[in-house]
């Protein structure tokens, strides 16, 4: 069985991000760039099943310019055997990657299409979803636990009211949630091995995706500054405060 | 107009190759996630974090730059980022790594037979076996030449007298890298630390590097066997060499510990109000901020250039000085001034200023303290030898 895991590009979690100041978006240059860390706890789960000896190779995908190659070649110095970029410029909103997936998918015929349940730039958490659907293929997202057999994944998801568990078949698009592992560290002779991986490259015009418009950025903006807060002397004092807020 | 990394202004980053940049994020990462949550603490203890051993050598960092042996053959800058990486975190911890690296496993590479390559390299990389390298002695360090510690012939065996001072991982060392004059030179022979008459003391009460083991070594008539002695140098080329291999990694870890200064003295008057504005809005505290980022970003394009001559087999033992010197005491100074900036919370282990300071003042002493490496350079210019 092949593994497909996606890893994006994301301005990295350490980093406090700046708006650009003509508020067109976020400032990315001179910027430490990751694996989206969802994308990476994905990698990582696929990495353990392969471990396991229950699948044979585990390839990662990215789409954007030649700067992904950064990101798929930390994903191959993790453990991957293989790496595809999907090169496309500007803005990719889920619709067109979960179509570019759809085209690897039929490439690569995986068991598993193993993504982050969101990236931490957009937070739009659909990609996983939409793929699932133009593939016709069983999803279960959010996972914590993941364990095969005979030709299921058993998936323990993290929802509001805790964890539900739910068993779907094979092929099937699963998404990362944070507890699901904590991913490895790089060992250095394994970047430098990474080095001799393959990594192929392909365009959205190869794969013939056609590339979805629907949402446009209209600006972005800073979050307000919080204000200063206040010392009350006494329980009543504060009970009054939050009344006059009207929180209580 | 774009705006800069403030902790690179020069985008030195852009002279990396992909490889080096991931190799430096991935020791930036052991360090901020496994490394300084313990080192605070340890500092305050007085205690060398070594849980972390089987960690280190894990990712690699152990003889790095060495080829085979379960090394992991990486190139002069590759060494030199985990050396600045490592320091962000603590000198000890950059302490530790260069002396098993550049002063035990790479004598042993360079100048061992097969059979002591074998036994122990493989031990050393995977953190089992841990080194010492001994050639500074109690009488004083930079000068070499006047060696104490003498070995000497006694059949097959070598008989070992003398002492050792400021030995970094002494005490939890399996094996010593001594250095001791014979009566053809001087030569060096790996001690196993239950050799009978060997000894290491703990050396206590440092305000420095206190994250570190620092230990004085005891060699009371022990019997060394020949197979134990390094058969490929004579001479004090030996040890000199592995200084200098050690010295080019420390022209790299001093970096790492301004540029944690820096970032953290940045953070630290940006949220600071004090007359109605953030500190780093006043003038006196941009100039000192500006003045360390200078500083900095020269120190870096020096190391980044000498890891290429060293890559290029063209580098010379005063390329090396100059860089320590400037290096060292450009962190050292940064240190103290941001220990300065940081007011009374900068006498604190929550900050790292002051750990820092109290570190380089060490890393400026060993290794060729400043002094040394300035009458390099003045031998070099003039042809006067001034020591």
């Amino acid at each position: 069985m092949k593994i497909l895991v996606t890893l994006k590009r994301v301005v990295d979690y350490n980093v406090r991000v700046r708006v650009k100041s003509d508020g067109s978006g976020v400032e990315t240059d001179g910027v430490k760039m990751s694996i989206n860390p969802f994308d990476e706890i994905a990698l990582e789960e696929a990495l353990r099943i392969k471990e396991r000896g229950e699948a044979e190779e585990v390839i990662v995908a990215s789409i954007g310019g030649d700067e992904v190659q950064q990101q798929l070649r930390t994903g191959l110095a993790m453990g991957a055997d293989r790496a595809i970029q999907v090169s496309a410029d500007g803005d990719v909103q889920p619709l067109t990657a979960a179509r570019t997936f759809l085209k690897l998918v039929e490439k690569e015929e995986p068991g598993i299409v193993f993504l982050g349940k969101q990236a931490i730039d957009d937070d739009a958490n659909q990609t996983g979803q939409m793929l699932a659907a133009l593939w016709d293929r069983p999803q279960a997202t959010f996972a914590s636990k993941v364990e095969l057999a005979d030709g299921k994944a058993t998936v323990a998801r993290e929802v509001d009211s805790g964890l539900e568990t739910i068993e779907v078949d094979l092929p099937a698009v699963l998404t990362s949630d944070l507890r699901l592992n904590e991913p490895r560290f790089v060992k250095l002779p394994e970047i430098m091995k990474a080095k001799r991986k393959p990594l192929e490259t392909l365009s959205l015009e190869d794969l013939g995706v056609e590339r979805a418009g629907g949402i446009e950025a209209v600006s972005y903006e800073p979050p307000p500054q919080r204000g200063g807060g206040k010392v009350v002397e006494s329980v009543d004092e504060l009970v009054s405060e939050l009344k006059s807020k009207g929180l209580l | 107009m774009r705006s800069l990394d403030p902790l690179d202004l020069y985008e030195i980053d852009d002279l990396l190759s992909d490889e080096e940049r991931m190799i430096r994020d991935a020791v930036a990462r052991f360090v901020d996630e496994k490394a300084l949550p313990l080192i605070p603490k340890c500092f305050d203890e007085a205690r060398f974090p070594a849980e972390l051993i089987p960690e280190i050598a894990d990712l690699g960092l152990l003889g790095s730059s060495l080829e085979g042996y379960g090394c992991a053959g990486l190139n002069a800058t590759s060494y030199g980022l985990i050396c600045q990486e490592l320091e962000r975190g603590d000198s000890g911890l950059r302490s530790f790594v260069s002396v098993q690296s550049s002063l035990c496993m790479y004598p042993i590479h360079a100048f061992g037979s097969e059979e002591q390559k074998e036994r122990w390299l493989p031990e050393m990389a995977a953190g089992r076996v841990i080194g010492c390298f001994g050639l500074t002695e109690p009488h004083g360090g930079s000068d070499p030449s006047n060696m104490k510690t003498r070995a000497r012939k006694d059949g097959d065996d070598w008989i070992l007298n003398g002492a050792k001072m400021w030995i970094t991982n002494g005490n939890i060392a399996d094996i010593a890298i001594v250095w001791a004059q014979t009566d053809d030179g001087v030569q060096g022979f790996i001690v196993e630390k239950d050799f009978d008459g060997y000894e290491a003391r703990e050396i206590h009460a440092k305000m420095s590097l206190r994250a570190s083991i620092t230990s004085e070594l005891y060699f009371d008539n022990v019997r060394v066997p020949d197979a134990n002695r390094l058969p490929n140098v004579k001479g004090l080329k030996g040890p000199l060499s592995c200084l200098n291999q050690a010295r080019y990694g420390i022209t790299w870890g001093p970096i790492g510990a301004a540029t944690a200064c820096l970032k953290e003295a940045l953070d630290y008057c940006g949220e600071r109000e004090l007359f109605g504005r953030p500190v780093s809005a006043t003038q006196s505290a941009q100039v000192k901020l500006a003045d360390m980022a200078r500083r900095i970003t020269s120190a870096k394009l020096l190391s980044w250039r000498l890891g290429r001559l060293k890559d290029e087999g063209k580098l010379h033992p005063s390329q090396v000085s100059l860089a320590k010197w400037n290096n060292v005491r450009m962190a050292l100074d940064i240190a103290r001034e941001c220990r300065d900036l940081l007011g009374g919370s900068g006498i604190t282990l929550e900050y790292s200023a002051i750990r820092h300071a109290l570190n380089l003042e060490s890393v400026i002493t060993y290794e060729g303290t400043e002094t040394v490496h300035q009458l390099v350079i003045g031998r070099e210019l003039t042809g006067h030898n001034a020591f």
